[in-house]
């Protein structure tokens, strides 16, 4: 029986009626065709998948999309006023903080969630913040600079 | 055709390439010439390259006789194309500023088109640091000749010396007379095609180094704004009209066997395509939670035929008694008279590249042609196999490389290219197929395990007099010794491994290096030499001296290892892979239950004349901390074929809080030819920590990853 999910994506309210055990992260990319999230491990272990609802950092990949109802998802298609770069985007481009760049969305959703949460981190609470999350590349030195660099932006 | 419509057909190819919205198949690479015929079309010689490397392929251009590489448009824009692929290693940035150097035009102009097989030159598989030393060589070349060529054409045109023409940023200038042409006014004449549809000539003059404007400056990744806004479409982005999400039916262990399925709950399911042939047996539906659901549906009634298999705590013991020729020492007569002899056995575990994209690919049938879009580091390699999988002309297959999620030598094979089309074929629509982490953790292939042997002498003043060294499975890459060593001998020898294995970023060179540098650890405690002064009384090449010298002296090795503490231990490695060299030291501590933690790493590195800094330092940051995981605790598991830690929960690999302090650095030398930069970095890691745990606790490390002695 499928459900019907209302809720806000990148500030534009959506319906979607489908399966209510599908993942957010699939109906995000398979539905709405917001595939800057992505799949990285389907357990919650490399944050590639993160989003942010109500404000708060959540892994889309196994969230069931009824989680979703009724609240306010932002994914990276969103951050962006129109040409302008949010500045975490903006920290990230000016620290190279990117290989292949697959984790760089979930990466950079995750570095504006802490911002929020903690305007001043410190580098203890940077790492500890972002441990979830996985770079293969093993970039983690350029995307701590560019998470340090958000921060400072923002002083 | 009018200059206008040209103009827009350009554009749209151009953005074809990258762009989902793409119809498959709508340009072959003829129509792609037709299309820009108002355009100029630089074709270039490239090299005939023989395999090197065990057959890995070549670097720079397969034997095509003739290869289009770049194209000016009547707009202005130039394209560049290239059969090497970018995963995040840094090809795009560094062919783009070797062809922007050549032409004379800011990075910022050119368009780079990689790995889409109907536009692009095969120049081999994107393996074995190649793109530098045998890509980069030819892309200068061409777009050398084009400049060459573009100011010939001005010239003639203006009736004036040539030499009296100047290049900037796509525009040639007749100071004397005041004059300027663009490249694209020049592409716009009409007659150009024709007379610029020939070979480069072989002995066009590329800048030199003192010259460079773009070369040797740092390039950030020139599509990096669609990286943080998430506009790139990676290999597993693509969406097409209608398409399918496909699942593939996969063996629960190694060595494992289809007997029978029973297909009919799977076909019951709606909207849900089944397939079968022979042992391939998948699905496709609307979304990727039905095709989920089918293919579990399919699993529960399959029948498997299982054989025995070995375990992952007896593979050493497994892999040693199936060596086949194993040879022995040769120099029994040395180690007779060696004052010392040294034997150690080394292991090294299968690990996992674990790229954070898996393996993907959509395809889409239309005509009886076949497109193809997954990610691939052997784009030619993979199209033949589509095209012999299906019985097709090599021009009905078209396969598109958007810039992926990370290889690592780990996409070089597969078989997702050709399971999507499969699927897409029997549902007559697109499918995509993308591997979970547990497959891509299970049936992607591993860096091989490896045994390796190692005996020596030394004489009574601690100078080697013979070096025996044998690895088993994992293969000859960095296998040969840099030390002076009397008489030496490498050898690896193959076995049977029971899982699938295959590159990995600098190949068995890791193992080789890992296994080398810690016995001459171990040989020079025997000589009751430093290890430093050991290796320098042994080591010829000035490059690796000059590496190990400079990490040394940053690390400030000569007082550090002075300083003895259970806790704190420092150590250090070196070596050469690929033309290229690398020494590091590091630093770690133990607490009282024995956790390392890695606190400190000095790693200097030369690749010849640095390219592009800013990239070169991400891959040798990179390599440091993706080398750590393999030293403290990458292992793949596995009992009776079937792998036990298929996660990343339970297969660690580095993380944020593993990031040691780094210094790094960088040795210039633009005298030499640059070659590439993004494995060799990762050779000293392993045995520099593994040396520190020795530092600390006087105990030997002689396997990966590391297990700290108690």
């Amino acid at each position: 029986m499928d459900a019907t999910i209302t809720f806000t994506v990148n500030g534009q309210p959506r319906t979607v009626t489908t399966d209510p055990q599908r993942r957010l992260l699939d109906v995000l990319r398979e539905d709405l065709q917001l595939t800057g999230t992505k799949y990285g491990c389907g357990d919650g272990y490399c944050g590639a998948c993160t989003v942010l609802i109500d404000g708060k950092r959540e892994r889309a990949c196994h969230l069931p999309v009824t989680a979703a109802d009724k609240r306010d998802i932002l994914t990276i298609e969103g951050l962006c006023q129109g040409d302008k770069l949010h500045p975490v985007q903006e920290a990230f481009m000016a620290e190279n903080a990117f290989q292949c760049g697959y984790c760089t969305p979930g990466m950079i959703m995750s570095t504006v969630a802490l911002l929020k949460e903690k305007p001043n981190p410190s580098e203890a609470q940077i790492r500890e913040w972002m441990n979830g999350h996985l770079c293969r590349c093993c970039g983690y030195p350029k995307i701590l600079n560019a998470v340090r660099r958000a921060a400072q932006a923002r002083r | 055709m009018s200059t206008r419509q040209d103009k827009r057909i350009v554009k749209s190819q151009v953005k074809s390439t990258c762009d989902r919205t793409a119809a498959p198949n709508e340009i072959s690479r003829r129509d792609f010439v037709q299309m820009l015929g108002a355009g100029l079309l630089i074709a270039v010689s490239a090299p005939v390259v023989s395999a090197q490397r065990g057959g890995r392929g070549g670097g720079g251009g397969r034997a095509r006789s003739i290869s289009a590489r770049l194209h000016v448009g009547i707009d202005g824009t130039i394209s560049v194309m290239t059969g090497k692929i970018e995963q995040g290693q840094g090809a795009r940035a560094e062919i783009t500023a070797a062809a922007a150097e050549e032409l004379g035009v800011a990075a910022s102009r050119l368009n780079l088109i990689m790995g889409d097989t109907s536009l692009v030159p095969d120049d081999g598989p994107t393996v074995g640091s190649m793109t530098t030393p045998l890509t980069i060589p030819p892309v200068r070349q061409a777009a050398a000749a084009a400049r060459t060529l573009l100011i010939g054409l001005a010239a003639q045109k203006w009736g004036v010396d040539r030499a009296a023409l100047q290049v900037s940023d796509g525009k040639i200038t007749h100071a004397a007379s005041n004059r300027t042409l663009t490249y694209a006014d020049l592409a716009r004449t009409e007659d150009l095609p024709k007379a610029f549809a020939q070979a480069a000539p072989a002995d066009v003059t590329v800048r030199v180094v003192k010259d460079w404007k773009v070369l040797g400056t740092p390039l950030p990744r020139p599509n990096g704004r669609d990286l943080v806004t998430g506009a790139h479409r990676f290999p597993s982005d693509i969406i097409r009209p209608g398409m399918l999400y496909g699942k593939v039916l996969r063996a629960p262990a190694y060595g494992v066997k289809l007997i029978s399925v029973d297909l009919a709950p799977a076909k019951a399911m709606k909207d849900v395509v089944v397939v079968q042939e022979g042992s391939f047996v998948g699905v496709a539906a609307r979304t990727t939670l039905v095709a989920e659901r089918a293919i579990e549906e399919i699993a529960k009634t399959a029948q498997w035929e299982t054989s025995p298999q070995p375990s992952s705590t007896e593979i050493f013991g497994y892999l040693k008694r199936r060596a086949q020729n194993q040879p022995a020492n040769p120099f029994a007569d040395e180690l007779a008279k060696a004052a010392k002899v040294l034997k150690a056995t080394y292991n090294v575990a299968y690990i996992q590249h674990t790229p954070m994209e898996t393996r993907s690919a959509v395809a889409e049938w239309a005509d009886g042609k076949l497109t193809v879009w997954t990610g691939t580091q052997n784009p030619f390699g993979w199209h033949s196999q589509l095209v012999q999988a299906f019985g097709l002309a090599t021009d009905a297959v078209r396969l598109l490389v958007p810039d992926f999620g990370g290889g690592f030598g780990g996409k070089s094979q597969g078989e997702v290219h050709v399971e999507a089309a499969r699927l897409a074929k029997a549902a007559g629509k697109p499918v995509c197929v993308k591997w979970t982490r547990a497959e891509e953790f299970t049936w992607a292939y591993f860096r091989p395990a490896a045994v390796i042997e190692i005996e020596a002498g030394l004489d009574p003043k601690g100078v080697l007099t013979s070096w025996h060294f044998v690895n088993i499975n994992a293969g000859s890459p960095g296998i040969e010794t840099p030390y002076r060593a009397g008489r030496a001998q490498s050898r690896s020898v193959n076995t049977n491994s029971p899982l699938r294995q295959g590159s990995y970023r600098a190949l068995a060179s890791t193992g080789n290096n890992f296994a080398r540098e810690c016995f001459m650890d171990e040989l020079a405690a025997a000589a009751g030499a430093d290890p430093l002064e050991f290796r320098l009384a042994h080591l010829d090449n000035p490059r690796i001296r000059a590496v190990l010298e400079a990490a040394t002296q940053r690390f400030d090795w000569k007082n550090r290892v002075e300083r003895k503490s259970p806790t704190v231990g420092v150590g250090l490695a070196c070596g050469t892979e690929k033309n290229s060299v690398v020494a590091a030291c590091a630093e770690i501590a133990l607490d009282e239950a024995g956790k390392m933690t890695v606190c400190r790493v000095c790693e200097a590195f030369e690749c010849g004349k640095i390219l592009n800094p800013v990239n070169l330092m991400s891959q040798v940051q990179g390599c440091i901390i993706m080398g750590m995981g393999a030293a403290l605790r990458e292992e793949m598991r596995f009992a009776n074929g079937k792998i036990l830690n298929a996660s990343f929960g339970s297969y660690e690999v580095p993380r944020f809080d593993d990031v040691p302090e780094l210094d790094i650095q960088l040795l210039d030398r633009p005298d030499m030819n640059a070659v590439g930069g993004g494995e060799t970095p990762i050779i000293a890691i392993a045995p520099a920590i593994a040396n520190a745990v020795y530092h600390a606790t006087g105990k030997r490390v002689r396997a990966l990853p590391i297990k700290v002695p108690v």
